[in-house]
């Protein structure tokens, strides 16, 4: 029967989807220059990897900032900003600024964001050290800052 | 003010069921049913929503009230997500061609095994992702 063989191939297929979404969910990467190149095509003059005060209309943080791209339709996005509020105000000079990514359409074209929340931890001068897409755990933010604000100290 | 979560979730798990009995049998007509439920949820909010009601009777009673509350409208969005495909797919397999509808059941099939399975919410990613279709300035 078509239908049944369609059924377990697509539940096969989504399980080992869902699995890998899972594990990369929340999870920092660095992201290098090279990393957040702009769609093909599309000419950009502004650095990808730096996000500067005034694109963000707030200042930056002294040591670091977090940028949380939210949207209106997003479970997770609420919880999320609590966290990363908490660990901005428990850190002198940690930031944290929330972007409705629908409402910057241009940052998020420019910075490749898909999916909400997608965290970016900057370092004072604005460059994008390490990004997250999907709700972090709270050590994780903590090590993806703990990164930035050592290597200041150093 | 919110909704608790596990309410979709258990609606998600209904949805995948209902979706996966639609797909072997090819049956247009329950699928119709799902549709209207997706529609109800979308449309009316849900509160009215048709598994929501089953779950605040049956399940909630048993789990207790919830860690916390979370927004209405993600949800929501994505129930009007699922209306869209579960509408695209009916008509297929009652007007144009059982193939239409098996792909668009498909996908529905898929978001809501993601949601049930492992609490994805397919339905509210596709709010950016249909803003950023939009041509750039």
């Amino acid at each position: 029967m078509g239908g049944l063989i369609v059924l377990v191939v697509v539940l096969a297929a989504a399980t080992v989807a869902g699995l890998a979404l899972r594990q990369r969910r929340g999870k920092f990467r660095a992201s290098p220059a090279g990393a957040l190149r702009p769609l093909a095509g599309r000419i950009t003059l502004a650095d990808p990897a730096v996000l500067t005060a005034e694109e963000l209309g707030v200042p930056l943080g002294a040591r670091a900032t977090l940028v949380q791209f939210s949207t209106e339709f997003c479970a997770n996005c609420p919880p999320t900003r609590r966290m990363l509020g908490q660990v901005a105000q428990d850190h002198d000079g940690v930031e944290l600024v929330e972007v409705d990514a629908a409402a910057r359409l241009d940052l998020a074209r420019r910075l490749n964001i898909y999916s909400t929340p997608t965290i970016l931890v900057l370092g004072p001068d604005g460059a994008i050290a390490s990004r997250a897409s999907g709700q972090p755990r709270k050590a994780d933010v903590l090590a993806a800052v703990g990164e930035i604000l050592g290597a200041g100290a150093a | 003010m919110g909704i608790d979560p596990r309410g979709p979730r258990f609606g998600a798990v209904i949805t995948t069921i209902i979706l996966a009995i639609v797909l072997v049998t090819g049956s247009g007509w329950l699928l119709l049913a799902q549709t209207v439920v997706f529609a109800i949820g979308a449309l009316a909010g849900l509160r009215y929503a048709p598994y929501g009601f089953v779950y605040r009777a049956l399940v909630r009673p048993r789990l207790g009230p919830p860690a916390e509350l979370e927004a209405e409208s993600p949800p929501r969005f994505a129930q009007g997500v699922g209306m869209m495909c579960a509408a695209i797919a009916t008509i297929g397999f009652l007007a144009v061609s059982p193939l239409v509808g098996i792909a668009f059941t498909t996908l529905a099939l898929i978001a809501a095994f993601l949601n049930a399975a492992f609490d994805l919410c397919l339905g509210c990613h596709m709010y950016l992702f249909i803003q950023r279709l939009r041509p750039a300035q």
